[in-house]
């Protein structure tokens, strides 16, 4: 392609100007935050040299909120009210949360959603989730002297859609502007990638901290195309951590443990786990609330021993995964290893031992997903430079599908489908007269409903009365590149577009989020104005230079009659954008947006025109 | 120039990667080509545009995928090829096959239960083998057939592949159970 040095449409950002864009890794364990500056990926530290945030946020009965390491240090004093390991919860259910007898708080069945009874009110894991989030964009802000563009935020690849839902609800209740959800281990392959000039089909195993993830990349010119994933998304360092602690209740012969009892033994075999990294055994101490007293000795060997199902649990997805993209071991070129449990030998040895090869370490397994993503958020953000023209291409990790009759799944969108993807499927009614009709909407690999996972309830209305079986309901899902599924349905005899109602069995609706964003700006309502403003200003700002560099470099697709209505639209923008009434520039953005959608459409169809006849120049130069 | 937009590329998944209307398929250049076209159309490239170049390049980037999909897979490719050639598969209401076809296969699913019932790995794994293998020679009589036009014999093996792209499937889906 060099022969033809095009200007593409992604280029045309104004190259003067930086925007401020992160990319957040919102992990179980530890969250982080890096952006890309002076064409390096770093990590952003705290003000005390500090790159990891504890991901723990604190409810304090006298109203204090804390997150991170001064959360970490109230954690077995008061467990209640200190959430650790949040992630685990989110889009979750009560039945879906394992070890639940174990932990200290107290659960409330929410709606599709657990939410936790903390000393300062109830709260849902999105926003404790949002808070973690706002103490790093907080961090960001203050390192970077500006207010973001927008962050990309990282997600386990095998996160199904209310998971995802839950952290974009969380980003943007922390006031951030998602520019993408990006998959971890995929995040992972760009920082990797770009940093090795890899070619070829590689593997990311990303155990997290209570998340597990395998993706399989074929890496190629610039583009990350994701072959295939699998994974468990409750599977993570966490579980090793109970089996010590198991081990250790079992061993000492314990009396039933209080919840403070009981973290500081979670604590402990933390530890203990992490020091038998680079030692042969690692010593247990403890002295509990009730006098007894813990000294114990676990060694590497027991270690394993006791851990060597978790192992065994990463290697089933793991096939599975080499499967759906049709490859076997051998034909992987690199073992990408991602998250701070791939730190434990016994993963590492299961691992060169399946794929045949020592897996690759050269990267920071706990950096490397923020660095991936801060990369993204730059691209995404505009802040193109030369040597940024990659792409990525991920793909769905778990299928989507429809309740059919006798509880039966129908597979609409199957799993490892390149997003973003659309399929249609036509609905008829079964009763005469019919003007309604209910979906249930299912994510998930097995044959019956009740094994997959609910994600919403759809109600067609406003289907005009006929007779059984003559309505034809074409209903379109639509997943987008965040992963993320939209609904619309038509009837199709007689074009009546019928009404869907999406009744989400999780996630929160746009009210919702903006009611608790004005909560949390109760006192500074100004301060919130503001940033809207600013925001839209932002916005419309980007929009002008967009439109202009499109118009410099095609103006010739438009009629002279055309221009004329572009430049007007644009001219009256420009006018009121440097104004503060925000609905003016709302109105002036959308009517430049109507204005040139047509144009857009002419330079898309352009760009696609030149992609054919420059693959069929290089081959006649190849002749 | 001529601009071929949504709707004409729509009706030709080959004509948007310039590739003839066949079912042999160059499938690096297939590759090559919507690599190619992604990058330029993909939402990433546009993010930070107006609203509309954002819409359209996701309905863009969805419709290459489709067109992406149907062409890679042979099955999908020679059952587009013929709806392009207005054949109807009738796969819901012509379910006749051969005899000696349909004994085979039944012999093979129940090879695969007992393999499954068996917890028997390695033997389920033989038979994967041994159906692709078999499913490979089909494809190449279903090439030859589309080729010659000869549209009612391709519309039985196109019938006959599925039959046994969902037995693959059922190994698929074993496998998965017993590794899992």
């Amino acid at each position: 392609m060099a022969l033809l040095q095009l200007s593409e449409p992604g280029e045309s950002a104004a190259p003067h100007e930086h925007r401020l864009a992160v990319g957040i890794d919102l992990g179980t364990t530890n969250s982080l935050v890096a952006t890309v500056r002076s064409g390096m990926s770093v990590v952003l530290h705290d003000d005390q040299g500090r790159p990891l945030l504890p991901s723990i946020v604190r409810y304090a009965a006298d109203g204090a909120r804390e997150v991170g390491y001064g959360a970490q240090v109230h954690q077995s004093l008061d467990p209640r009210n200190t959430i650790v390991s949040v992630k685990r919860f989110m889009g979750r259910g009560l039945k879906d949360i394992a070890h639940i007898e174990t932990l200290p708080y107290d659960f409330i069945e929410g709606e599709g959603m657990v939410k936790l009874k903390t000393a300062q009110g109830v709260k849902s894991p999105v926003e404790v989730s949002a808070d973690i989030l706002r103490a790093l964009r907080e961090r960001a802000e203050a390192s970077l002297g500006g207010q973001l563009t927008g962050a990309v935020i990282t997600v386990p690849a095998y996160f199904d859609d209310a998971q995802r839902q839950a952290t974009k609800d969380a980003a943007r209740l922390a006031g951030l502007n998602v520019l993408r959800l990006l998959n971890e281990p995929t995040a992972a392959a760009i920082a990797y990638g770009l940093d090795n000039g890899a070619e070829g089909v590689y593997a990311v195993y990303d155990l997290g901290g209570g998340t597990f993830d395998i993706s399989i990349l074929r890496l190629s010119k610039g583009v990350f195309q994701v072959l295939s994933t699998g994974g468990d998304s409750a599977l993570g360092g966490d579980d090793f951590d109970h089996r010590i602690f198991c081990w250790v209740s079992e061993q000492a012969k314990l009396s039933p443990l209080s919840h403070h009892d009981a973290r500081l033994l979670q604590m402990r075999a933390r530890e203990a786990k992490e020091f038998l990294t680079l030692n042969a055994e690692a010593p247990i101490t403890a002295k509990l609330s009730t006098g007894e007293f813990v000294d114990l000795k676990l060694t590497t060997e027991i270690f394993k021993d006791i851990t060597k199902t978790l192992v065994q649990k990463t290697l089933g997805p793991t096939r599975k995964a080499l499967r759906d993209a049709g490859l076997s071991p051998d034909e992987i070129k690199g073992v990408v290893m991602v998250g701070g449990a791939t730190r434990m030998p016994q993963i590492q040895q299961a691992v060169g031992e399946y794929f045949g090869q020592e897996p690759l370490n050269n990267l920071d397994p706990d950096k490397v997903v923020a660095l991936g993503a801060a990369t993204q958020a730059n691209l995404l953000a505009g802040n193109r430079a030369a040597g940024d023209d990659w792409l990525l291409l991920d793909v769905i990790p778990l299928s989507l599908g429809i309740e059919i009759m006798g509880g039966l799944v129908e597979k609409i969108i199957p799993r490892n489908s390149t997003i973003p993807i659309a399929r249609a499927q036509e609905f008829t009614t079964f009763k005469d007269g019919q003007v309604a009709m209910a979906l249930q909407v299912v994510q998930g690999e097995r044959e019956l409903v009740s094994d997959c996972r609910s994600l919403a309830h759809f109600e067609l209305r406003g289907i005009p009365p006929m007779v059984a079986g003559a309505a034809r309901i074409r209903v379109t899902f639509q997943v987008d590149a965040d992963g993320l599924l939209s609904v619309t349905a038509r009837e199709q005899t007689t074009g009546h577009e019928a009404r869907v109602e999406v009744k989400p069995s999780y996630g929160l609706s746009d009210d919702e989020i903006t009611l608790m964003l004005k909560d949390g700006y109760n006192h500074a309502s100004d301060d919130a104005f503001r940033r809207a403003l600013r925001e839209a200003q932002v916005e419309a700002q980007r929009l002008v230079e967009a439109v202009q560099s499109a118009l410099k470099e095609d103006a010739d697709l438009l009629s002279t009659l055309e221009r004329a209505h572009v430049d007007s639209c644009l001219a009256k923008l420009q006018t009121v954008l440097i104004g503060d009434d925000r609905r003016a520039i709302d109105n002036a953005m959308d009517a430049l947006s109507k204005a040139t959608a047509e144009f857009a459409a002419r330079r898309m169809n352009q760009s696609v025109q030149r992609a054919l006849a420059g693959k069929k120049m290089e081959e006649m130069e190849n002749l | 120039m001529t601009l071929f937009d949504l709707e004409t590329v729509r009706q030709d998944f080959f004509s948007l990667f310039g590739l003839p209307r066949q079912q042999g398929i160059d499938a690096d250049r297939l590759d090559a080509l919507y690599r190619e076209i992604q990058a330029r159309v993909h939402p990433d490239k546009h993010a930070h545009l107006s609203d509309s170049d954002k819409r359209m390049a996701m309905q863009w980037a969805t419709h290459v995928n489709e067109a992406y999909e149907t062409l890679k897979d042979p099955l999908k490719r020679a059952r587009y090829l013929l709806h392009l050639a207005g054949h109807d598969v009738r796969l819901e209401t012509n379910t006749a096959m051969p005899t000696a076809f349909l004994v085979a296969q039944m012999e093979l699913r129940e090879s695969v239960v007992e393999a499954k019932d068996a917890g028997d790995v390695d033997a389920l794994d033989t038979l994967l083998r041994r159906l692709k293998n078999e499913v490979k020679a089909e494809f190449d009589n279903l090439r030859v057939a589309l080729d010659e036009g000869n549209l009612e014999h391709a519309g039985a093996l196109v019938r006959q592949l599925m039959f046994q792209e969902k037995l693959l499937n059922e190994i698929d889906d074993a496998l998965a159970c017993l590794e899992g």
